[in-house]
């Protein structure tokens, strides 16, 4: 069975006007969006109490709202954590004043009991399911090592790239994989998904997965190039990209199947990442398609920059 | 097509064969079980204790699957947890203080795969449930102490050495040591060789002078404020873990984390009151005269009366609760204690305990051993814990203090700054006496800046949506790759399938702890693990186009799609490095088994459908290929 038709050679780099521009107004966009409306920081980063309330009968959202409002939570964040029975309430310490001492230490089980007692007086049938606290001194610090980790793999993944290929090949995959973050971020900064660890960890996992199918497009480039006689460089990068364009499209598909799984089967605690990972599997796949290549000919790829093959590659090459 | 060398087959077949073996712990679900140990003091656990445990829940009526003797210790194994949590309650009532009663996972892997070492993976909190804490430690606290102790030293060495000081200061900045002022250029050098030549932990500068005053500069090495910081750590990891051991969760999860931080994850527990009240514990140490020997006629008599000499107190001592009459006198406190380690006696052979006091315990040491050689001297243990109670409808804390005497022994010679406890019942005894010493005078304090409950139901729950997830989305890229690659898809899938099986083999040789993280990352690995065959199946579609044979194309289809494929996962395994160096459990999860999925793809895609696809087509003659 075939999707494709393999022969098809569509201009993608004729595009290239267009598509980088309108990879540019994504990225700006997101910028703003990132500025203007601030990702949706959950607990983990934020720091402050978390509830999971379950319900015996299905629940309104609102209702809940307004029963903690009437014992005097008016701040509390009220969420379904999908399905009608479960309800996750977000709230800072200092909204129960008796809760937090002196020192500015917080009973997390006085805040928890009072919150279920304010909650049974409309609906008895309201239990705690789990309960968290977390300082906003953790929650900063996982916010830099995130950022440190993404700049620990976007600088890793220039350095083999620059090893492996060529100079050129890494600073455009780098500025696509920056591209592919930052509007995944707008995208989640636009929707105001709540953004929590496991989220952190799959904008990470993004970049991953996003960098494989752009290699896999400069693997071709660079075999076409060391093939073809005469290699003019935007026909090259363009067949490049119509070769892999199959495998490009089946691979991401497959590769969202089960992320829909995951959202779908998975529960409340994985839909932020597979969420994340779909949007990132779009995001990087347009990518791969669209913006990689062209800025890859702006920086002036040519034949003999990929030429001489060292001994070692065409070893690594020979391998099964 | 033969080219596919024999050893290859074989290395296929046995990597199939120890994922298939290693994995298989993970079918077996492990038994509610309640774990009964015996206490030092109690009589040890066996055929009668048993009985005591069945008739005790046979007549509350609780089904238990099993009660046996396993060694040092009882387990009682339930259907369900709630059946678990009133069995527990019934034999912790019926068997007193004198046993240790906790919850436990117990595995239920058969044997022969526990010989070879097989297991199941441990599970995060957040598929049991439990309660879990990251406490931050104040490593300065230690330093201050050490500092403290330092300037202490140096104006004893500097009276001992005849050396006439002006004053010797802690400088109020922590790490910035500690300022001597002498008198002359002359005492300021002989005083600045005596302090190097002390104490090889410090380095001396010379500061500024100002008239007569001429200033010396103590500070301590950097290497060393490393080594207390750390030990700092080490120290309170230890009294921690001693603590919880006494709250009897079996098998509780103490780890550093980072550079300042402990976390505490004790699964199965859902109230983290007990355990916040011995975390918070503040327990200090005093050297005190002791009157008698433990246990002996006086104690009894004061013990069964209750009249006390007016100078002395009747405490018990840890473990054989012996009565045991102490004075009031305190010699030093566990804050002049600077160091207590065990080890092995070199004359008598007998586990021992040294002991290191900073100067000024040391003086009160001395003076009082040389008065009372072969009199005892008993060690008090004061543990004060708080607990919040409800006076006048306002919640106050309650300090609840408990003393108890953890040594008592006779003084053999005069001693002061470093002396041992020899004559000690095991190396465990000594270690666990070093522990107590050091865990009472150098644990810098804690506080709890993150704290969690997960229910028991949600990690079921977590469980069951995580199983549904990886299979079916197993089964969906199962389906897909069939479809779409034939018979070049079917043993891409046979791959995938194996894939997972020897990821969850590696995950649990490892002891990796699944969370739900880790469940994201195993869905995952399924999806992208695929990519590879895709990339393989691609290209021998184009070489068939290209004109090649059947076999040029598989050929050609793998030897071409190598190079991509390392690119791309290395590229993968770059970012799945960056994930586990966070320092964060449940990424670092996710991390890992990013991780050892890549690896393991890596193998099954390339090599194990090339095993496969070898033996499908071998010799044949082929026209066509079914991909």
């Amino acid at each position: 069975m075939e999707i494709f038709n393999h022969d098809s050679n569509i201009p993608f780099l004729g595009m290239r006007k267009y598509s980088i521009a309108i990879a540019l107004f994504l990225m700006i966009a997101s910028i703003v969006m990132l500025v203007v409306k601030p990702l949706n920081y959950a607990l983990d980063f934020t720091g402050g109490v978390s509830m999971v309330m379950d319900y015996d009968q299905s629940v309104e959202i609102s209702d809940v709202r307004a029963a903690l409002e009437k014992g005097g939570f008016d701040h509390a964040l009220v969420q379904s954590l999908g399905g009608t029975r479960e309800v996750s309430i977000r709230m800072q310490p200092k909204d129960d004043q008796k809760a937090v001492d002196a020192n500015g230490k917080v009973n997390l089980d006085l805040i928890a009991s009072d919150v279920l007692k304010t909650l049974q007086v409309s609906r008895p049938d309201a239990k705690l399911k789990s309960r968290e606290l977390v300082t906003a001194e953790v929650g900063a610090e996982l916010k830099s090592d995130g950022t440190v980790a993404a700049v620990f793999v976007i600088l890793g993944i220039m350095a083999y790239l620059w090893i492996r290929f060529e100079r050129r090949f890494a600073i455009a995959a780098v500025a696509t994989e920056i591209h592919d973050v930052l509007v995944t971020l707008g995208i989640l900064a636009l929707t105001q998904r709540e953004f929590d660890m496991t989220v952190l960890a799959s904008v990470l996992a993004v970049i991953g997965y996003s960098i494989n199918d752009k290699v896999v497009v400069f693997d071709r480039i660079r075999e076409l190039f060391r093939l073809a006689r005469k290699a003019e460089p935007e026909e090259i990068l363009n067949r490049s990209i119509n070769n892999t364009l199959s495998r490009t499209i089946i691979t991401s598909l497959f590769t969202a199947i089960t992320m829909g799984a995951l959202y779908f089967f998975g529960g409340s605690a994985v839909h932020g990442f597979a969420v994340t990972m779909l949007i990132g599997i779009v995001v990087g796949t347009l990518s791969s398609i669209f913006v990689a290549s062209p800025i890859l000919l702006w920086l002036g790829v040519s034949k003999k920059d990929l030429m001489p093959v060292t001994k070692e590659n065409s070893e690594l090459a020979r391998r099964p | 097509m033969s080219d596919f060398p024999r050893w290859k087959y074989a290395l296929v077949a046995l990597v199939m064969l120890f994922g298939v073996i290693y994995a298989l712990p993970n079918a077996f679900r492990p038994l509610l079980a309640v774990q009964v140990t015996a206490n030092r003091d109690a009589p040890p656990i066996d055929q009668s204790l048993q009985q005591k445990v069945q008739a005790a829940l046979t007549s509350k009526n609780i089904a238990a699957s099993a009660v046996a003797v396993e060694g040092d210790h009882l387990l009682a194994t339930f259907t369900n947890s709630d059946v678990q949590k009133s069995g527990a309650d019934v034999i912790k009532a019926a068997l007193g203080d004198g046993y240790t009663v906790a919850f436990k996972l117990q595995s239920n892997v058969p044997a022969w795969l526990r010989a070879i070492g097989a297991r199941s993976m441990p599970l995060g909190l957040d598929l049991q449930g439990g309660v879990h804490f990251l406490m931050q430690v104040d490593q300065n606290d230690a330093i201050d102490k050490q500092e403290n102790s330092y300037a202490d030293d140096i104006r004893t060495l500097l009276r001992q050495k005849n050396i006439r000081y002006e004053s010797v200061t802690r400088n109020t900045v922590r790490e910035q040591g500690i300022a001597v002022i002498l008198r002359s250029p002359e005492d300021r050098s002989t005083a600045a060789d005596a302090i190097a030549n002390e104490y090889t932990d410090l380095n001396v500068a010379n500061g500024a002078n100002t008239g007569d005053r001429f200033v010396l500069n103590v500070v301590i090495k950097p290497e060393k404020l490393r080594e207390l910081s750390r030990s700092a750590i080490t120290q309170n990891l230890g009294t921690l873990r001693n603590r919880i051991n006494a709250l009897g969760v079996s098998e509780p999860l103490i780890q550093q984390q980072g550079d300042s931080r402990i976390v505490v994850e004790l699964a199965g527990v859902q109230d983290p009151t007990e355990a916040k009240k011995l975390i918070g514990a503040v327990a200090t140490l005093q050297y005190r005269p002791g009157i008698g020997q433990a246990g002996d006629a006086q104690a009894q008599e004061a013990a069964r009366t209750g009249s006390i000499p007016p100078d002395a107190n009747l405490y018990r001592m840890r473990g054989s609760n012996l009565p045991v009459l102490v004075s009031k006198q305190i010699i030093v406190t566990g804050n002049q204690l600077v160091d207590a380690s065990s080890g092995i006696d070199q004359q008598s052979g007998t586990p021992k305990v040294d002991v290191t006091l900073n100067a000024a315990g040391a003086k009160k040491m001395g003076d009082f051993t040389n008065a009372n050689v072969g009199k005892p001297m008993a060690v008090v243990y004061v543990e004060q814990v708080y607990e919040t109670k409800v006076v006048d409808g306002k919640e106050v804390r309650v300090p609840k203090v408990t003393e108890t005497v953890i040594n008592d022994a006779s003084i053999a010679s005069p001693f002061s700054k470093q002396f041992q406890t020899t004559g000690l019942g095991s190396p465990k005894e000594a270690s666990d006496l070093a522990l107590l010493l050091k865990g009472g005078a150098l644990a810098a304090p804690m506080d709890i800046v993150e704290e969690g409950v997960i229910g028991a139901s949600l990690g079921q729950d977590n469980i069951d949506k995580g199983f549904k997830a990886v299979m079916l989305g197993l089964a969906l890229v199962l389906l897909a790759a069939a479809v779409y690659y034939k018979l070049f898809g079917l043993v891409a899938d046979i791959a995938l399938f194996f894939n997972l099986v020897i990821l969850l083999a590696v995950m649990s040789l490892i002891g990796v702890t699944l969370t739900m993280p880790g469940v994201a990352g195993i869905v995952l690995t399924l999806g992208m693990a695929i990519d590879a065959n895709v990339l393989i199946c691609e290209r021998v579609r184009e070489e068939l186009r290209n004109g090649s044979t059947p076999h040029a194309a598989i050929r050609a289809g793998y030897e071409k799609a190598w190079s991509t494929i390392l690119d791309a996962n290395v590229t993968h395994l770059i970012a799945a490095l960056a994930l586990t160096t966070m320092g964060t459990g449940a990424i670092k999860g996710f991390g890992v088994t990013l991780m050892i999925g890549i690896l393991t793809s890596l193998f099954t895609s390339v090599t194990l459908t090339h095993a496969f696809t070898a033996l499908i087509h071998g010799h044949r003659k082929l026209k066509t290929l079914s991909v």
